[in-house]
């Protein structure tokens, strides 16, 4: 509670900031406060419980627990990394810097509340804070037609989401008598369920997942990665892909045990179809955004394999596959960014012979590929292993079989960007990375190694 | 602490070589690769005076799920990773007076597939030794794609996937393991204790078959190999058939036969059959071809597949011979594939039809050659005479039949190396030929060094089967079924 309240303090101050002329000193003054509200997150560790603001008892709204602890560490870490970048990807943007940091950090504010809400209102706010700032910036490239496209086009889609999110929490509303977490459970629980608490669980279920990119709800996703700046496109693939689900987890275990059978058939479904289609549909990409969406949407159906049985061995499985999956997202990004702006371009012949231009590049660029197709010893792997391993205790074996055939292809994808680099004639353009980016994509790639083989400390935190 | 040192030199070698620059790589990765050598002895003789079954290094790593970094070297152990150590020194030095671009890469990628080869032969654990076994697959891959020939992209992809698809069954297989054992955990002396209900036997063991059947290559699992073999640089290839290859039948005798017995009794005959087919049909397009480097991939099916036929006899002579012969192949295979990249080197001739002449301008490579091809046939007081003869006495004792078509490949193996030999040595010196160089230093003494190791190893085998004969009879005795 005290890490939201401290963000968004953060955030109201650099929306005024620029109008001191403190431009200069708005980054490290965010990366500071971001150091000091994660000591805050931490001390948060040991006082699960009540939340008890100002005399006011407000665990009727969140609840801060080991789970929203653990998320919300991750997300600060990811959302300071993506300020390292913006430092150096903003330098030529002559205007409104101080907009776009406060908008990110308002997009943490959302990530921190969909942690750890324990009411519908508190998750329906958490959703709509993440998407609107995402909608600003998407759309953030004026000038540029296609990230006007992209933003307008996530808007208008994202704005139905958002109504049948709200639809399903009326009709939820409606049927148990409250916006409380417990109280909705307990009604779930119940035995004499309406059926329109059915319909409108169906509903919240078909929002979240337009809102995690899953297969059908995921045609939005390829068009506005692409549209998109490049480094937007890195804050959604990574902090607000893991935010939405955490929600999504927090959302099937507090509010829907009891009726969970039900759900359990359709997200099954939904799991395979997601992971199959963008695995197949990766293949056949040239643009590198693109195909970094179409592998998010696949790693999105792994990770829905954890929404398949509520235990806690599944909320550390997703943790873990969070976070390995973000650190290697967001080091690919950091590297393929530099890429980008020498190349003026974004397909996958951009990276042409970057093995004999840049091996150092290269060589962290193919650690991040291969962390994100699952090769140990990389974290990529233990990750995929704790989804697959809990997936088959909790039953999915025939499931667990497909996304493990889908793993193989994957490979080919992630390698078509391996073998462009290694295999193809360099052309003259050198890129430079920043010391930023070089300091994000190093720690991002080593955590890769490091995770992959020193887990331990990770995987038992929600154990 | 002896095998932590054993492991962990080669990957410290990896980043020594790639921090020493183009010039000096090769030099530090040979000078690393013989204290190896002189490491695998030191363990060698720990070993022999320490009279345990195994040396074990035990250390907790991941608690949940329960894997730890469990080491353990028995005589299968440490007769598979005394084979790695000694052939890597002669596959880089085979590499001296190339010239090869980026150098410092391309030994420290050796070195590190080094790591992760000793690694699978010494893991104990389960995940462990996926871990290293997949780890294996990464730099072999990277140095056949920078390094190798012009359809390397394609064909490596291939094989990298196909093998991937192969692993992953395997850790499917493992997972499960993991469940149905009532400990919990992926260390080997749990999957060796706790019998699986032979009921679910039979569909385990085809998610590790499978595995180490594509790794092997078993017939009708080939299709990746000879392309892969024929585009990777020459010591890419030699670490794949040398060493890799026995990743697949090290694997069938120390997690497949013990862990899954029923499950091996009821395929096993499926199992034997496709390695016969295998040697037979290997032989036959080994007959029929003239690229010089796909013919000896295909005698490498024949090989293995005998291995692999011996194995599932399930009897002593089969699995001593199974070990005898990984050895042996290992040795002669690095040196044909060694003979054929001097050849290719000098002549730029892949095709045989177009090579004659060389024992009247190269004498000595002539004759280093020569035994060399004479051990692969398997001639008496060679090395591959040991190690066919004992498969070939373990199938017969398994079925009479099968032998008589497992022995084909003596007589095969002799017509299409003999013949291979005869077209690229004897006859008329050809145009591309009548410039053959003899012997550099370097490569005079690798082929010595191997031509030594196939007439000691044929003459006197005993020290090999001395010391893989406990590791197994355990072996052996929980493979079959009372």
């Amino acid at each position: 509670m005290n890490t939201l309240i401290y963000t968004t303090a953060l955030g109201l101050f650099c929306m005024m900031a620029e109008v001191f002329n403190l431009r200069k000193l708005m980054i490290p003054f965010i990366l500071a406060g971001l150091t000091a509200i994660f000591y805050a997150n931490i001390a948060d560790w040991n006082h699960s419980g009540d939340v008890v603001l100002y005399g006011i008892n407000m665990s009727h709204m969140v609840k801060v627990d080991h789970f929203s602890v653990a998320f919300s560490g991750l997300s600060i870490l990811l959302a300071a990394f993506i300020f390292i970048l913006s430092h150096d990807y903003y330098k030529n943007e002559q205007h409104h810097l101080s907009d776009y940091l406060s908008i990110l950090l308002f997009i943490l504010c959302g990530a921190l509340v969909l942690f750890s809400f324990n009411n519908m209102a508190m998750l329906f706010l958490g959703i709509e804070i993440v998407s609107i700032s995402l909608y600003i910036m998407a759309g953030s490239r004026r000038f540029d037609v296609r990230s006007n496209e992209a933003g307008f086009k996530y808007f208008l889609l994202g704005s139905f989401a958002s109504g049948f999110l709200l639809l399903g929490i009326a009709l939820i509303y409606g049927t148990s008598g409250s916006f409380y977490m417990q109280q909705i459970s307990n009604y779930a629980m119940s035995g004499n369920v309406s059926p329109l608490f059915y319909l409108g669980m169906l509903l919240m279920l078909m929002a979240m997942l337009f809102k995690v990119a899953a297969v059908p709800f995921h045609f939005w996703s390829p068009d506005v990665y692409e549209g998109a700046p490049a480094l937007v496109t890195a804050l959604m693939s990574t902090l607000v892909k893991v935010a939405v689900f955490a929600a999504f987890y927090r959302l099937m275990l507090f509010c829907f045990t009891g009726t969970f059978a039900y759900a359990q058939q359709i997200l099954a479904l939904v799991a395979a179809a997601t992971i199959i289609l963008g695995n197949a549909v990766a293949l056949s990409q040239q643009n590198v955004k693109r195909l970094l969406a179409y592998s998010g949407i696949s790693h999105a159906g792994y990770m829905l394999l954890t929404l398949l049985s509520i235990n806690g061995g599944n909320a550390a499985a997703l943790f873990f596959y969070g976070t390995t999956y973000a650190l290697a997202t967001l080091g690919i990004f950091a590297l393929a960014i530099p890429v980008f702006a020498s190349m003026r371009s974004e397909q996958v012949d951009a990276f042409n012979g970057l093995g004999k231009k840049h091996p150092l590049m290269a060589a962290m660029l193919t650690i991040g590929m291969l962390s994100l197709a699952g090769i140990p010893p990389f974290a990529g792997f233990l990750g995929k292993y704790y989804i697959f391993s809990e997936a088959i205790i909790s039953g999915q074996v025939t499931l667990t079989f497909i996304a493990i055939i889908n793993s193989i292809i994957g490979v080919y994808y992630y390698f078509k960007i391996i073998l462009a680099m290694y295999t193809k004639p360099a052309n003259e353009s050198i890129p430079e990375p920043t010391p930023a980016f070089w300091l994000v994509a190093g720690v991002c790639v080593a955590g890769g190694i490091i995770l992959g083989i020193f887990p331990n400390s990770l995987i038992t935190l929600l154990q | 602490m002896m095998l932590l040192q054993l492991l962990f030199l080669p990957l410290l070698a990896s980043l020594l070589v790639l921090l020493s620059g183009n010039k000096w790589a090769a030099r530090v990765a040979l000078g690393l690769s013989l204290i190896e050598v002189v490491l695998t002895w030191l363990t060698y003789q720990e070993f022999n005076q320490g009279g345990a079954a195994m040396l074990t290094f035990f250390q907790e790593w991941i608690s949940n799920p329960k894997i730890s970094f469990h080491l353990g070297l028995d005589g299968l152990g440490l007769t598979m990773v005394a084979l790695t150590n000694f052939l890597t020194p002669l596959i880089i030095l085979s590499a001296f007076n190339r010239n090869i671009e980026n150098s410092r890469g391309y030994f420290a990628l050796i070195t590190l597939m080094q790591f992760a080869l000793v690694g699978v032969f010494m893991a104990m654990d389960g995940m462990l030794y996926y871990i290293f076994w997949e780890l294996a697959l990464i730099p072999i891959y990277f140095i056949a794609l920078r390094w190798g020939g012009t359809n390397r992209v394609p064909v490596t992809l291939k094989f990298f996937i196909y093998t991937l698809a192969g692993s992953l069954l395997m850790l499917f297989g493992f997972i499960m393991l993991y469940w149905y054992n009532p400990n919990h955990s992926f260390d080997i002396r749990d999957f060796y204790s706790n019998a699986i209900c032979s009921c679910k036997q039979g569909w385990l063991f085809w998610l590790f078959f499978l595995a180490y059947a594509i790794k092997i290559p078993i017939v009708p699992f080939h299709t990746w190999q000879a392309d892969t073999y024929k585009e990777s640089p020459t010591q890419g290839t030699m670490l794949l058939s040398g060493i890799m290859l026995k990743m697949g039948t090290y694997s069938l005798l120390r997690w497949l036969l013990p862990i899954l017995p029923s499950g091996v009794n009821e395929w096993a005959p499926l199992a034997i059959t496709l390695c016969v087919i295998g040697i037979v049909y290997a032989s036959v397009i080994a007959i029929m071809q003239s690229d010089l480097k796909k013919l000896l991939a295909y005698s490498s099916v024949a090989h293995v597949g005998l291995i692999s036929a011996g194995i599932f006899a399930l009897n002593m002579q089969g699995l001593q011979g199974s070990v005898v012969q990984m050895v042996a192949h290992g040795i002669n295979v690095v040196g044909l594939f060694f003979c054929a990249d001097i050849i290719l080197n000098r002549t730029q001739q892949v095709n045989i039809d177009n090579l004659g002449g060389i024992r009247n301008v190269a004498p000595q490579f002539n004759t280093l050659f020569m035994v060399i091809v004479l051990g692969s046939v398997a001639l008496p007081l060679t090395n591959g005479f040991v190690g066919e003869f004992l498969l070939l006495f373990g199938v017969y004792e398994y079925n009479t039949w099968l032998s008589v078509f497992a022995g084909l490949t003596i007589i095969l193996g002799a017509v299409y190396m003999l013949r291979m030999f005869q077209r690229i040595m004897l006859g008329n010196v050809s145009d591309a030929t009548s410039a053959f160089q003899d012997l550099l230093w370097n490569e005079k003494l690798v082929l010595g060094v191997i031509v030594l190791a196939i007439i000691v190893t044929g003459i006197y085998p005993k020290p090999i089967l001395d010391l893989s004969k406990p590791a197994l009879e355990i072996i052996l005795n929980k493979a079959t079924i009372k």
